[in-house]
């Protein structure tokens, strides 16, 4: 290895995995630890009891929906704010983080109220039969905010840095705009497109704090895996807590690492294409502002 | 009127924009901007006098108190951990280096009830340490302490991955040349790191600082819901919610809401500030620009 010149390094990286250790590592092993005094089969049992079945399937499903709905409607966003102007885009572009700044507990109350059958929105859909809150649509719907500005932060440096050559040669070569859009610029933005889709996924399998005020927490129907675990805490389940625990702390682990390695994904296609400033520029607005 | 057919042709037709436009802003005024202006709509529903009232509560404001000491002790910690981490893994090569920034992301994936779990585990009366914290009168679940350890454990990662892709992109040269100019790394980091990062820092500190003051899951597990004991605002909310105190609720909202607001201001000026320093260095040293 070469001679260092710059200082700190073995100061800088030993608190580092030390604080990192200490604060992180050694508490979710001690979760591990509570879990796997559980045989297998008691382990089993937890983990696929009816209400935990009926709650991953809520959690996920709710979640994929939520997911979803963010990469159809961010990829319209993402692709407005960067190509066409508008009064008051810059306010707009600011708004987008909101969710990550509002406190999910505030999310909560509020969509609650909103999408109640007497609340702004909820009173315009019930003449339809359609309820929202204290179903689990209303769960869909706080999932959707809470997850919303990850594909657009993800994909707007990306579509940023797309030249305009390569659009201006397909229209010569006489594509047509759907064309050039279906062929040259979507693969450029799939990645980037999943990688929003997987962040914002995974922040919405975690969420508990905008859920519980509109989801109506019915066992079976409406309760997320989060509220399972926290009602088995309630009933000094400690151990059943921590196995549901566990089986959703390995899915986000996956999670994260399906995350990062689409984000590396996306830095290695755009450096080899030669634009090698989009790859920092494109993976840390989501990931800094990942889970706020 | 050769211009628009010019335009055509790497532009999608006028009512294409206009649809696309619409139906993205639409999307954001559901999603986004209603809410927003619900929260404060509810809070003022019944007069400035009721909603002045309800925040002058002793337990709001004791719950204020409360959000703001725990977002300020856990600044500093933030702030050392998070640039410690950033220099090691911007500065230096060395092995397993993706493996510490996913590590370092993990607070970002795991669900906020499982990190609350987690430290009940170790803390609690049933947990590891319960029987020894219990015979030395030491409480750290449903108390303080607790509450402050999760919220370090939630915005851990803000500060470093903020300032990983800036020091990695602003390169070596600078902090060498300081050395090899005869500065002590105290120094260097003071008259060159420092300066060259202070936006992203501030950046991150924001960011680490909203989230801090609005978690709501893990602290809420930790917490054990004691009034005017262990609430914070978000907590606060939940319970007068709850109570069907809807102002209330709304009201303790509102100044969440308010700090929300704060935060996406701040971040925007930050933001601007940054880019608008690192074209200046763009073209002043175009040539020393390394990845």
């Amino acid at each position: 290895m070469k001679n260092r010149v710059l200082p700190g390094f073995g100061l800088s990286l030993g608190c580092t995995l030390v604080y990192l250790s200490l604060l992180i590592l050694l508490p979710l092993a001690g979760l591990l630890m509570t879990a796997s005094s559980l045989s297998l089969a008691q382990f089993w049992d937890i983990a696929s009891g009816e209400r935990a079945l009926a709650s991953y399937r809520v959690t996920f499903g709710a979640s994929l929906l939520a997911a979803s709905i963010n990469a159809v409607f961010g990829l319209i966003v993402a692709w407005v704010l960067v190509r066409y102007s508008f009064p008051g885009k810059r306010l707009v572009d600011s708004l987008v983080d909101l969710p990550f700044a509002l406190p999910t507990s505030v999310a909560g109350i509020t969509l609650a109220t909103l999408y109640a059958g007497n609340g702004w929105i909820g009173r315009q859909l019930e003449p339809f039969g359609i309820k929202v809150a204290f179903t689990p649509l209303g769960i869909v719907v706080a999932l959707t905010f809470i997850s919303l500005p990850f594909v657009v932060r993800t994909l707007q440096p990306v579509l940023e840095d797309i030249e305009p050559e390569i659009e201006e040669a397909a229209a010569t070569l006489g594509a047509s705009r759907l064309q050039t859009f279906r062929r040259v610029l979507l693969p450029a933005i799939v990645p980037a497109l999943l990688t929003g889709f997987t962040l914002a996924f995974s922040r919405a399998i975690g969420e508990y704090g905008s859920v519980i005020f509109i989801a109506g927490n019915m066992p079976l129907i409406s309760e997320i895996t989060p509220l399972l675990i926290i009602s088995k805490l309630e009933q000094y389940d400690v151990i059943g807590a921590a196995a549901l625990a566990c089986v959703m702390l390995i899915i986000s682990f996956v999670l994260l690492l399906a995350a990062n390695a689409l984000q590396w994904w996306t830095a290695n296609r755009d450096s080899s294409r030669g634009g090698h400033g989009v790859a920092t520029s494109a993976a840390t607005p989501a990931a800094a502002t990942a889970a706020a | 009127m050769s211009a628009p057919t010019l335009r055509m042709a790497t532009a999608e037709p006028r009512w294409v924009r206009l649809t696309l436009t619409a139906v993205g802003l639409g999307f954001l005024f559901f999603f986004l901007a209603l809410p927003l202006l619900a929260v404060f709509v509810e809070a003022l529903s019944g007069g400035w006098s009721a909603y002045l009232g309800a925040l002058r509560e002793p337990e709001a404001l004791y719950a204020m108190g409360l959000t703001v000491f725990i977002a300020l002790v856990a600044l500093p910690f933030n702030i050392f951990f998070g640039v410690s981490a950033a220099w090691a893994i911007a500065k230096f090569d060395f092995r397993g280096k993706s493996l510490l920034i996913t590590l370092i992301d993990l607070p970002f994936a795991v669900s906020p009830v499982v990190v609350g779990l987690v430290f009940l585990l170790i803390f609690g009366a049933q947990g590891v340490f319960g029987p020894w914290l219990m015979a030395h009168d030491i409480k750290i679940v449903f108390a303080l302490p607790g509450m402050i350890i999760v919220t370090l454990f939630i915005t851990f990662p803000f500060v470093a991955r903020e300032l990983i892709p800036l020091m990695q992109a602003q390169g070596r040269e600078e902090e060498e040349a300081a050395i090899s100019l005869g500065a002590t790394g105290f120094q260097m980091f003071i008259r060159v790191t420092l300066p060259n990062i202070k936006w992203g820092l501030l950046y991150g500190v924001i960011l680490a600082n909203a989230r801090a003051m609005g978690e709501f899951g893990a602290v809420s597990v930790v917490s054990g819901h004691i009034r005017g004991e262990t609430n914070t605002l978000p907590l606060h909310v939940e319970i007068l919610y709850n109570e069907y105190n809807a102002i209330g609720s709304f009201a303790a909202a509102s100044v969440l809401a308010l700090l929300a607001l704060v935060t996406l201001i701040a971040k925007t000026v930050v933001h601007w500030r940054m880019r608008q320093e690192s074209e200046m260095l763009d073209n002043a040293l175009p040539a020393e620009k390394t990845e």
